[in-house]
């Protein structure tokens, strides 16, 4: 299993025979392989890495899509899809030797069905204009990444996308109930259906969150709910983290299942007031936003008991949203964290680890140190809720010692969400981004099995190829694993 | 090592060098669930135990051997649930059935499936290899979701060995009730309240009855109960757990037992036979003795499937027969976890 590096110089002969061949089908605005029309595609929502791709195909129905996949396939040229380009994790960057298949123009609703509380979407649609568009019937969709006005939901399924609403509502892959689309080989498939569950292997889990690897999809039918009638805020300042940490545990302990619960740091806070004044507490070390939804009098109610633990949790300040504007100022801060803090720094990076939420107050403690000993700053925010934590450690780009301290810093962190009993990506992916953290979280027969999933699906390996899953060489490289001549290690059952 | 995982270690990574056919099986209660599975029978039991559980985590560990009802002690004692409401079909069903059945009961409409609450698994592959995916938190996106794969995929892909759930706190109160309608009228009001915000935790329709249970936060439950009217419902408790366990007459009517999952504004089906319809419309049990290739044109026609469940003869096949494409994606994916074909072979599909 050999590691072939990723090329990084187009081939013009190729590039012409690669556009000829899609020109066949598609018009001639779909097919892009001038540098100034490809140069946008360059990167996703990671900039850090960037590579352009030999040919960008903008297919408008699904027989193109078929008809691209079932070109490049028979031309053994790679292929990289990619949504509304949001991606944090470079899971759409693209390959110098491949296509890049854009799903921008599959923005078509194509059913609604308000009394089934179904969506039927191609996979551009905005995340945030399916809930505006159902808001008439009372229903909305649930999962609500803070890129939620601009990412598309066929990137949603890419990532299984969550949101500040996750432990009451789910992931993506809680809300979605089908997905159509296309093997690389083009053969259609539909994995999930309208009804509850479909036979056989559950294939909709695993198409869901699979970064593009194993299907292209072309329509999704999505779960919706009632829009709950009234939501409320609670914002509590705590004058330390590990209190703030302690006062979750203790709301989850009574029994209450917010619709949201936040942290944010002094740093973080302090970056956002500047930016959207929030109304946050700026003396406070951390604050926490719990949120309470559903009829008037269970809102009441779950509110008077959030303000009753969290006062015994120690909050030394605690306000509560009294209409519609002051929730969604409160929540305007969380939501604009990560452009806010992208205002007082020149660079950011924004790290994904999930860690059992009672090693929070050690994780934090842990980044401090490497504050420290890297020399850089770094705010916290946090989906409290489900233990799912973002640090974004500040860098100047153009700084290249700034930029190697930051992703030593960031891999320090993510190993270190591994050994509390963590995950190194909770809703990011894994993408280019954290291939060599997956050596760390994943035992070689693990990883190699992965291979073996994506093997069924993509026998060839031309469909987002490099990304998500490293090869055993790659960990070997990375240091990290012990794999000789190139052999796995036959596992003895390492863990127990 | 564990001794009793060495020894199953040892019989899986045997019986894949012979090419022996194993039988999975913990208490044995889902038996008659798919179709009938020939090898020797590899007991999960022993291998069995709490291994975490942090309530304030929302997350509980334990080992495929574990009951059902140790399981759910262990929660009710700290006032949290299993939210899928899983059947148990007899006193000695374990997680790893629970998990492999892939079954969800009454709560499932609302709370969501047993695939919607796995987190992670332990699983020993057909290599004879313990293998770990997902983990122990409620996000985690690292790879793909091999854990979610393994509900239903009824032990053909190996044999479950530690399974992490999420646990969501007991409702603070439950209230049901009953009403009387004619069976489109009963899918109407379903599907309208299924759009409401209302705290409908379960319901069922059978013979002209419609039951309806609410859970939630008590102002919520007393709203919605007044809101609905219809009668008190009597031994709510008993009459969930029933139907949970499908002890209720319908069931029991001798004919062969249907499962049929459709979309839930699915109108009256004109089969023959007993029929007890839950899930907000969504799921259709059916006691007929009616031709299957009628009852699973029925269901497709609808948008859904159907599942020979309970059948002296199975046939016709226990599960709807897979796309050319889905069916090869099930061998070779079946052929990545289990390349010698050991693990229950034929029991979700002839040859798998």
């Amino acid at each position: 299993m050999g590691e072939a590096l990723p090329v990084e110089r187009i081939d013009a002969v190729r590039q012409r025979a690669v556009a000829a061949a899609l020109r066949e089908f598609l018009p001639a605005r779909s097919v892009l392989f001038e540098d100034e029309d490809t140069r946008p595609y360059e990167c996703d929502g990671l900039t850090a890495y960037r590579r352009v791709p030999m040919v960008v195909a903008l297919p408008e129905n699904d027989e193109q899509v078929q008809r691209v996949l079932r070109t490049c396939s028979s031309m053994n040229v790679p292929v990289v899809p990619r949504g509304a380009g949001t991606g944090l994790s470079g899971g759409a960057l693209p390959l110098a030797d491949g296509v890049l298949l854009s799903m921008a123009k599959f923005m078509r609703v194509l059913r609604v069905d308000p009394k089934a509380r179904i969506a039927i979407v191609q996979p551009g649609v905005r995340n945030a204009a399916i809930s505006d568009l159902v808001s008439p019937f009372g229903l909305y969709y649930a999962p609500d990444p803070s890129s939620q006005i601009a990412c598309s939901i066929g990137g949603n399924v890419a990532e299984n996308s969550g949101g500040v609403h996750c432990l009451k509502y789910g992931l993506t892959v809680h809300n979605v109930m089908r997905v159509r689309g296309y093997t690389v080989a083009g053969e259609a498939v539909e994995f999930g259906s309208e009804a509850l569950d479909a036979p056989g292997y559950d294939l909709l889990a695993l198409a869901v969150g699979s970064e593009g690897m194993l299907v292209v999809i072309t329509e999704v039918t999505v779960k919706l709910l009632p829009k709950p009638p009234l939501a409320r805020v609670v914002m509590a300042s705590f004058d330390d983290v590990e209190k703030a940490s302690d006062a979750v545990a203790a709301v989850i302990a009574e029994g209450i299942v917010p619709a949201g619960l936040e942290m944010m740091d002094k740093q973080a806070t302090g970056a956002v007031e500047q930016f959207v004044r929030a109304g946050y507490d700026l003396d406070a070390a951390a604050i926490l936003l719990c949120e309470a939804d559903g009829t008037t009098e269970e809102v009441e109610e779950e509110v008077a008991r959030v303000k009753q633990v969290l006062s015994r949790a120690g909050a030394t300040r605690m306000v509560v949203s009294r209409d519609e504007d002051e929730r969604l100022k409160l929540w305007s801060g969380r939501k604009a964290a990560f452009p806010a803090v992208g205002r007082i720094s020149p660079d950011y990076y924004c790290m994904d680890g999930t860690i059992p939420r009672h090693r929070l107050g050690e994780v934090l403690r842990f980044i401090g140190e490497m504050e420290k000993k890297y020399g850089l700053r770094c705010p916290n925010v946090f989906h409290a809720g489900d233990g799912n934590l973002h640090p974004l450690i500040l860098f100047d780009a153009n700084d290249p010692d700034e930029l190697h301290r930051t992703e030593q810093f960031a891999a320090e962190v993510l190993e270190k969400c591994i050994e509390v009993g963590g995950t190194i990506t909770g809703e990011h992916g894994v993408g280019v981004e954290k291939i060599d953290q997956m050596c760390v979280q994943f035992q070689p027969a693990e990883l190699e099995l992965f291979h073996a999933v994506k093997r069924a699906f993509d026998s060839r390996g031309l469909l987002n190829p490099g990304k998500a899953v490293p090869t055993l060489v790659r960990c070997a490289e990375f240091g990290r694993m012990r794999v000789h001549g190139g052999r796995l290690p036959f596992a003895e059952l390492p863990r127990f | 090592m564990d001794a009793v995982l060495r020894g199953m270690a040892e019989r899986v990574r045997l019986a894949a060098e012979r090419a022996q056919p194993l039988r999975l099986r913990g208490g044995g209660t889902k038996d008659f669930y798919g179709n009938e599975v020939a090898g020797e029978p590899l007991d999960t039991r022993a291998f069995t135990g709490i291994v975490s559980y942090e309530p304030s985590e929302l997350v509980v560990t334990a080992r495929a051997g574990t009951p059902l009802v140790e399981l759910e002690a262990a929660l009710a004692a700290n006032n949290q649930m299993l939210p899928f409401e899983p059947p148990h079909f007899g006193p000695g069903a374990t997680l790893g059935g629970c998990v492999a059945a892939g079954l969800s009961g009454p709560r499932r409409a609302s709370a969501g499936a047993v695939r919607d609450f796995v987190l992670g698994a332990r699983l020993l592959d057909g290599r004879g290899r313990v293998l770990a995916f997902g983990g122990q938190v409620m996000k985690n996106v690292a790879g793909y979701d091999v854990s979610r794969l393994l509900a239903g995929s009824l032990g053909t892909l190996g044999v479950i060995l530690e399974v992490s759930l999420k646990v969501l706190p007991r409702p603070a109160q439950e209230a049901s009730l009953r009403l009387e309608a004619p069976e489109d009228k009963a899918i109407e009001w379903m599907n309208q309240w299924g759009g409401k915000p209302l705290p409908i935790s379960a319901t069922c329709y059978v013979n002209g009855e419609l039951s309806v249970r609410l859970s939630g936060a008590p102002a919520a439950v007393r709203a919605a109960r007044e809101k609905l009217g219809g009668e008190e419902l009597p031994q709510p408790e008993s009459f969930w757990l029933n139907l949970r366990e499908q002890a209720h007459d319908a069931f029991t009517a001798g004919e062969p037992l249907w499962r049929l999952s459709l979309p839930c504004t699915t109108p009256p089906l004109r089969l023959p036979g007993a029929q007890v319809m839950e899930w907000g419309g969504a799921l259709r049990w059916l006691a007929t003795g009616a031709e299957p290739r009628a009852i699973r044109d029925a269901a497709q026609r609808a948008g859904g499937h159907a599942t020979l469940f309970r059948a002296r003869n199975k046939a016709a096949g226990a599960f709807t027969p897979l796309s050319p494409v889905a069916a090869r994606l099930h061998r070779d994916l079946k052929a990545a976890f289990d390349p010698a074909g050991i693990f229950n072979r034929g029991r979700l599909y002839p040859g798998l």
